[in-house]
């Protein structure tokens, strides 16, 4: 008996408690070795309680597992056979009148009465189903419910079903955001009224308190919206990490899959222990130091990691325009039916589609396949360990996680009362410890409030103000392993930066946004949320792979070959919550008053032009060249050209003389658009091509001595 | 190893013995057998038979006659071809829609083109992502004015749209034309992929090529360009804007421009042909961009001829027919 409990919990959140810290009701963790001895069903008195194995009739009645969690069912049931019975055979049964006995059960030490006698006296005092309440009160007891019956309060009760539709309401907001994050054009609007977007599409990322504390140790300010991230911290403040269990739209994906595709540790004993506190559970505040490092040293780069940056990205670049591209190959099958209203049905649909959801054409996003791979990896890592994103990697939640100590709105645990049913463990998502006998970790939790609605026996209670007897606050780090990815955090810029793309070997299609700040100020910034290539009408915005070196990946850079910059449009700028490209105005890019904003310039390959090299008539680069005037200009010649026939008898072919029109640059008007690029004929290579120099932002990577910012007079 | 002398497995001969003549497939069974399998022998050949690639090269050449959409009237008219509806010099502020319904009741009256309950599509040019001002699309004020007086002549239903080469949403909420088309009723239709199907124009440079399709299925069709510079074919209008029809990757036509205006010319032949001459842009087209390239001229042309209606509107930039390619 005495054993057995430390084999069934090989790694067992005591492990990480500092048990000298630890209360009374920590006995209860340890039981097996030290204090079963108050606990009569641990004494050896099996006899008295029903044996837990044998009797499976009852299920949990409340609504949880009912819809939202439904693998937790049988899990609920066969978890205390397994794990719980490490116990012996305690278990979750008990009787349906252990609760009053146990609160009077003798101890070997004072503080567990303290604690009980506290913990009744507040309850009480809220006028909460206590157990002496639920005693007074027999009718209200539930006997589908295990253990002692009492059901958990209405207002947890109230507030499980509250959590679920604010985390439907915020996923639905956040995908809503997302696909109204282009432009349709506007029935209404006047055709001098500037083109913006209605909503603040990048509300998320602005309410982001890890986006705004990477780019205010960087910039040492707080662009514009980011204000908005302060809320957010006052909420955690008030009430923990809220916003991972109840707001968050990537951790309501992890809640989804993880019960839609409950792990192979979905059920049982195992599926208790993967609920239980790891130590890798750790890794999360690691990583945000180590970026917030990075951050004082000069990149974003922790927006690879921040949950709503990917949830953009790989949503936005990968899993709409996948779906755009099925359902378009699917309802195109319906156009090439020889039926009129089947047609229309097929049409019609793929209107509303583009007008709702996504756009009047097909996105294609630069090796978006590793972003969306991903994004599957993430998912399918619930299997392993639930909700594996929210607990090991992410940075905003261990960034609110620190914060999430100030809280006023807390756990409190009746430990004694505890009898090891393991259903808060069952149904837990931040595996924060609520069960019984160890301390419930206030940094980990996601204020589900499963635990409370799940617990049979009254021990678990969520109140303002709770003691914290009960409670650890603070991230439990290793303060060498903290040193140590802090350390990692200042090396990895310089490493990154040697490497030659930022300083001295220009990358000539690293071109940044219309707007985009200086490149190391942008990388000050940029959190690679991809909400500008979601924006861009023209597909034009692609996420880096390496060009940008390896500290670059996912930014922003320009592919004219599949979109251009759209002369007079400035979207890119107006959702970018970190002001990596500014928003600038229609005024200050065409340049009307002032110089207008080059990203960089236009060049021919005259030996794949044709008027250059084939004799052929083709111009659509001026045709297309959006400034005024052209930055494009066109030479008139006569050009010799050879018949494509051979003369008579064996002659060499005839030459002949063509008017062509010959393409030329005009550098100091090219504003870099890439519409040019865009629309030459020459598919694969064009022979026009434009690159980043004489990008107004630089200083450095610039061709004509006028235009570097040294010698202008203003 | 030790065991296989001392268990023989059973021997064939035993279960020959239990072989009797009730375990014999009957008659029947044999022939569902052999017909099942005929059957799928037949069924793969034929399957085979059918879906059999030649290989080689040429197999996609769509065949089949030239697709023509020729929405021109039958009948031979005594009204005017072409007339050309100018602002009096006392007006300060023309009104384009005065000016245009000028031009069309020279014609006959809008009555003449449409009936009623036609399905009339409207064609503007609304290429390029510039403000009225710019004068790089038609009008918005003309191209309302032409679909009220399509309305007013008793058309079921109006249809604005045009392949636009900037972003489609801002080119047509730019030029004015979705606010103005839409506020007197017409369906306003922006270019969606899926709304392009390949047709077959047989020209002499334009084979197959996708089509906006909203643009040709109606009833009757009206061309609304506007006139201005181009500088590879030095002036375009009413036939160039039929560009706005294709998809695909149509820069390729401008190799050779003049062929391919006139094949598509040949594949579009709209009921009438207004050109928006209300504004005209001189130099930098087909873009524009600056509010000096565009000059007020307050002139519409309609015609039922649209080469007769680009012969006329040319001159107003200073070229004559006979000098254009």
């Amino acid at each position: 008996m005495s054993t057995s409990p430390s084999t069934s919990r090989p790694a067992h959140a005591s492990a990480l408690l500092d048990l000298a810290k630890i209360e009374s009701g920590d006995a209860h963790a340890s039981h097996g070795a030290i204090d079963v001895s108050p606990i009569p069903w641990l004494t050896g008195e099996v006899g008295m309680v029903k044996a837990l194995d044998r009797d499976t009739s009852w299920v949990p009645s409340f609504e949880l597992p009912a819809k939202a969690v439904g693998p937790t069912i049988p899990a609920a049931v066969e978890a205390p056979k397994k794990s719980g019975c490490g116990t012996g055979n305690c278990g979750c049964k008990g009787k349906s009148s252990t609760a009053p006995s146990t609160s009077t059960s003798p101890s070997t030490s004072t503080s567990p009465s303290t604690s009980t006698s506290t913990s009744t006296a507040t309850s009480t005092s809220t006028s909460t189903s206590t157990s002496t309440a639920a005693a007074k009160r027999p009718k209200k007891l539930d006997p589908k419910r295990p253990g002692s019956g009492i059901p958990a309060r209405k207002v947890i009760r109230v507030l499980v079903w509250a959590r679920r539709f604010s985390q439907s309401a915020f996923f639905a907001v956040f995908m809503y955001f997302l696909f109204q994050t282009g432009f349709r054009g506007n029935f209404t609007a006047q055709s001098d009224a500037p083109v913006r977007l209605p909503l603040p599409v990048e509300a998320f990322l602005l309410a982001n308190p890890f986006v705004a504390a990477m780019t205010f140790l960087s910039t040492h300010t707080i662009y514009r919206g980011l204000l908005w991230s302060i809320g957010l911290l006052a909420l955690t403040m008030v009430v923990g990490r809220v916003f991972c269990g109840w707001i968050c739209p990537f951790g309501t994906l992890h809640h989804f899959f993880g019960w839609i595709l409950p792990s192979k540790k979905g059920r049982g004993a195992l599926r208790v222990e993967a609920n239980k506190t790891h130590g890798y559970q750790r890794v999360k505040y690691y990583m945000m130091y180590g970026f917030l490092v990075a951050a004082v040293f000069g990149s974003a780069i922790g927006g690879l990691f921040d949950p709503i940056c990917v949830a953009v990205r790989a949503i936005g670049l990968g899993v709409i325009p996948a779906i755009q591209y099925l359902t378009s190959r699917g309802l195109g099958l319906g156009q090439s039916v020889p039926l009129r209203p089947v047609q229309g049905a097929s049409d019609g649909l793929q209107d509303v589609l583009a007008h709702t959801v996504w756009q009047t054409k097909q996105f294609y996003f630069h090796e978006t396949w590793f972003i969306v791979f991903l994004l599957v990896a993430i998912l399918f890592a619930n299997r392993l360990i639930p909700r594996f994103w929210c607990r090991v990697l992410c940075p905003l939640g261990s960034f609110l996680g620190i914060f999430a100590r100030f809280a006023v709105f807390g756990m409190e645990k009746d430990h004694a009362k505890c009898t090891d049913c393991n259903l808060c463990l069952v149904n837990c998502q931040g595996a924060d410890s609520p069960q019984g006998g160890v301390k419930w970790r206030q940094d980990e939790c996601h204020m589900c409030m499963n635990c409370e609605s799940a617990c049979p026996e009254d021990v678990i209670k969520f109140r303002f103000l709770p003691n914290r007897r009960s409670a650890i606050t603070k991230p439990d780090l290793d303060k060498r392993m903290t040193l140590a990815t802090v350390g990692i955090g200042a090396a990895a810029l310089p490493v990154m930066r040697i490497a030659d793309k930022l300083d001295v070997n220009y990358h000539p299609k690293v071109i940044r946004p219309p707007g985009a700040v200086e490149e190391r100020a942008f990388l000050e910034r940029c959190i690679r949320c991809a909400e500008c290539m979601k924006v861009c009408p023209n597909n034009a915005l692609h996420p880096a792979f390496f060009e940008a070196g390896i500290e670059g990946l996912w930014t922003p850079i320009l592919i004219a070959r599949v979109g251009y910059c759209e002369h007079s449009c400035v979207l890119c700028g107006q959702v970018c919550p970190t002001g990596a490209i500014q928003k600038i105005t229609e005024k200050e890019k065409l340049g009307i008053g002032v110089a207008p904003v080059k990203i960089g310039t236009a060049f021919y390959d005259v030996g794949r032009c044709l008027p250059w090299s084939m004799g052929t008539p083709c111009i659509v680069c001026e045709e297309f060249c959006p400034t005024s005037p052209k930055a494009i200009w066109v030479e008139e010649v006569e050009a010799p050209m050879r018949e494509p026939k051979a003369g008579e008898n064996g002659e060499p072919p005839a030459m002949k003389t063509v008017h062509l029109q010959r393409p030329h640059v005009d550098p100091s008007l090219c504003i870099g658009c890439g519409a040019c690029e865009k629309v030459c004929p020459v598919q694969d290579q064009p022979a026009v091509y434009i690159t980043s120099v004489g990008e107004s932002r630089s200083k450095t990577n610039v061709i004509l001595l006028e235009n570097t910012n040294y010698n202008q007079k203003t | 190893m030790a065991k296989g002398p001392a268990k023989p497995p059973p021997a064939p001969a035993l279960i020959a013995d239990h072989v009797s003549d009730q375990d014999r497939p009957t008659r029947r069974e044999i022939l569902t057998r052999v017909g099942a399998g005929v059957g799928v022998l037949a069924g793969a050949g034929l399957i085979g038979r059918l879906t059999w690639d030649h290989g080689g090269f040429g197999q996609t050449v769509g065949t089949g006659a030239r697709q023509v959409r020729d929405y021109r009237l039958k009948d031979p008219s005594e009204h005017a071809e072409l007339a050309i509806a100018r602002a009096r010099i006392d007006e300060i502020s023309p009104d384009a829609e005065v000016i245009v319904k000028r031009a069309v009741d020279a014609l006959g009256g809008m009555k003449r083109f449409i009936s009623r309950g036609d399905v009339v599509v409207i064609k503007p040019n609304i290429g390029w992502d510039r403000m009225p001002i710019h004068a790089a699309n038609t009008n918005p004020n003309v191209v309302a004015a032409v679909a009220k007086l399509a309305f007013d002549a008793g058309a079921k239903k109006v249809v604005v749209a045009d392949g636009s080469c900037n972003d489609p949403a801002r080119c047509f909420q730019r030029s004015g034309i979705m606010k103005k088309a839409s506020a007197v009723g017409a369906d306003v239709i922006l270019p969606a992929e899926h709304r392009f199907r390949t047709m077959r124009l047989k020209g002499d440079v334009l084979d197959e090529w996708p089509v906006f399709t909203t643009l040709v299925e109606a009833d009757k069709v009206i061309n609304v360009p506007i006139a201005k510079h181009h500088n590879l074919a030095k002036f375009t209008a009413a036939m160039k804007n039929w560009y706005g029809v294709l998809g695909g990757r149509r820069n390729r036509l401008h190799q050779n421009i003049d062929t391919s205006i006139a094949d598509l010319a040949t594949f579009m032949r709209p009921t009438l042909t207004i050109i928006d001459a209300m504004r005209v842009l001189m130099r930098n087209g087909p873009q524009g961009g600056n509010i000096d390239d565009a000059k007020d001229m307050h002139t519409i042309v309609a015609s039922v001829d649209q080469v007769a209606a680009d012969a006329f509107a040319c001159t107003l930039i200073g070229q004559h027919r006979d000098n254009l390619p």
